[in-house]
């Protein structure tokens, strides 16, 4: 018989949770939840070796372990380190490790653009919450942010490198969900940049995952480029049977056009586990291919946080009142004075945005208004 | 009973007397206070002839702005219209294609624009959330019409004349407060 489990007791922050041994002091954070837990911009759970890179998780050890009380010099990185018995962290309780978090969110924000009114990530990106949380005001750089020529990446995958911040999730993504990478981290220092090294495009069943493990807008779905900002969609979760991955997805609709399909995200902004076990990645057929809301069953919307962006203008259990002038009226219905949708020139039916492979273009609203007329 | 303020008079109920029932003083006395406005301060203009000065912080008609070289500002970001507490704001994206830049600032633009004047309530929350300085509520008001569709605004009546073709009615659309600035 294997005897019994010894755990570890960790402090993060004056608060104590018991832990496997083995567990990073990240992972410790995230099971107390909250405040407490460090940002994470390159450490992925579902993804081997992932972390160390971005270094937004530093905290401090005020005590090594109750063997070895001294406090470890240096602020560590969460995702990396390990936490010993009796370890006690500080996080948002040192000045230190908030001061270093600022420092890093300025690091990360020298050469990112900050194209957010264009960028289809904004509204979901970490980066930006980061910003928001620990960023500065203004900028102390003074030269030109770095620029890349463009590499086209296929039909389905957009990569904009001058947003990238070099995490690395997507070469890991590559490496151990499809079988052959076709694309990495090209040249090193400021000139790092994410490629494949031959004009390539990226075409794996498993590829279009690295839109979801993309903390930025580096990597966008290029089937729902520019056709909606991400608040003004609808998260429904919605499944269907797939050969290929678990089927279990979220849609992403307006009215009954489905704009955009994603992996369920969990709390961390990570892919959840499906219902049939293992990390639910979904493949390329039900992320880019089906754009129909026949091709799903749909198990009703997503739970979103109250404070995110993404939850504005949902109005979650909203109680429609009954129309009561057809009972007054002996059954005739109120008189429209203005069908919106005879007027307006947005939302027209025949321009099913959704349904277009890539974003839409002048010649998409031109071909459409001759149509019409 | 307590009243609000001091300036409240009791109604006076009394059957009227017969010189009260004639009515000719009354009316006198109603002519005189009329007689006297004619040679007081009028205190309207002759408005559309005459306008009254506009207060720096008005806020009219929307614009959709463009830079310099006559480049549309705006990037249908969507922050204008998840700003807008009445809803009245919509659009729809496009991306820039080649040969366009002489047209639009950036990599992506507004396709599709259009500010419902029957539902915005000027509050100038859309100016204010605007990243690009693309959109601005200027110094004019919303015309009337008789129609509720005249009242759906489109790029076409939103965006501001082009600095470099119609410089003149550009300067007039940007109005004085801008170039006081």
């Amino acid at each position: 018989m294997s005897e019994e489990k010894k755990l570890f007791k960790v402090t993060i922050d004056n608060i104590t949770v018991d832990v496997e041994p083995g567990t990073t002091i990240l992972n410790a954070a995230r099971m107390i939840g909250g405040e407490v837990t460090p940002p994470a911009m390159c450490y992925y759970s579902k993804l081997k070796n992932s972390g160390g890179k971005c270094r937004t998780c530093l905290v401090e050890v005020a005590a090594g372990s109750t063997a070895d009380p001294r406090p470890m010099p240096k602020l560590v990185a969460s995702c990396r380190t390990t936490v010993m018995d009796g370890m006690i962290v500080k996080n948002i309780t040192s000045e230190r490790v908030l001061d270093a978090r600022a420092g890093v969110v300025e690091f990360l924000l020298l050469n990112h653009p900050l194209d957010c009114p264009i960028c289809d990530q904004a509204g979901e990106c970490h980066l930006q919450d980061l910003s928001y949380e620990h960023g500065a005001d203004g900028t102390r750089f003074e030269f030109n942010k770095r620029v890349f020529k463009k590499h086209d990446l296929g039909e389905y995958i957009q990569l904009h490198m001058t947003r990238c911040i070099l995490c690395y999730r997507c070469v890991f993504t590559a490496d151990q969900l499809t079988n052959k990478r076709v694309h990495g981290v090209l040249d090193r220092g400021d000139h790092a940049e994410i490629a494949t090294y031959i004009e390539k495009s990226l075409d794996n069943d498993f590829i279009g995952n690295v839109i979801d493990v993309c903390p930025v807008g580096a990597l966008t779905d290029k089937t729902f480029r520019f056709k909606n900002r991400v608040w003004f969609t609808k998260p429904v979760d919605a499944h269907r049977d797939c050969s290929k991955c678990c089927g279990e997805v979220q849609l992403w609709m307006r009215g009954d056009e489905v704009f955009r399909v994603t992996a369920r995200k969990d709390e961390w902004g990570e892919v959840k586990d499906s219902t049939k076990g293992g990390p639910g990645w979904i493949c390329n057929e039900c992320r880019f291919e089906k754009k129909d809301p026949k091709d799903w069953t749909i198990d009703g919307p997503t739970n979103v946080n109250r404070h995110s962006v993404i939850s504005q203008g949902h109005y979650v259990n909203v109680v429609k009142p009954k129309e009561t002038l057809p009972d007054v009226m002996g059954g005739r219905g109120p008189k429209l004075l203005m069908n919106i949708h005879s007027v307006s020139d947005v939302n027209r039916p025949e321009i099913e945005l959704s349904k277009i492979p890539g974003p839409a273009h002048s010649d998409d609203f031109k071909k459409s208004l001759d149509n019409g007329k | 009973m307590q009243t609000l303020t001091n300036r409240s008079k009791q109604v006076d109920r009394h059957p009227m007397t017969v010189w009260e029932k004639m009515y000719l003083p009354a009316i006198a006395k109603g002519m005189s206070i009329t007689l006297s406005h004619f040679f007081k301060k009028k205190p309207t203009i002759n408005y559309p002839e005459e306008t009254r000065p506009f207060s720096p912080v008005f806020r009219g008609l929307h614009i959709l702005n463009r830079d310099e070289e006559g480049r549309e500002n705006c990037t249908a970001c969507g922050l204008c219209a998840v700003a807008c507490p009445a809803e009245a704001i919509t659009m729809e994206a496009a991306e820039r294609k080649e040969g366009e830049e002489h047209l639009y600032r950036e990599e992506k633009y507004a396709a599709k624009y259009e500010i419902n004047m029957l539902r915005c309530i000027f509050c100038g929350l859309c100016e204010e959330a605007c990243p690009k300085d693309a959109i601005y509520l200027s110094e004019t008001f919303a015309p009337s019409n008789y129609k509720r569709e005249g009242f759906i605004y489109g790029k076409n009546d939103l965006l501001i004349p082009d600095p470099k073709k119609e410089p003149e009615l550009y300067k007039k659309a940007v109005g004085e407060r801008a170039r006081k600035a």
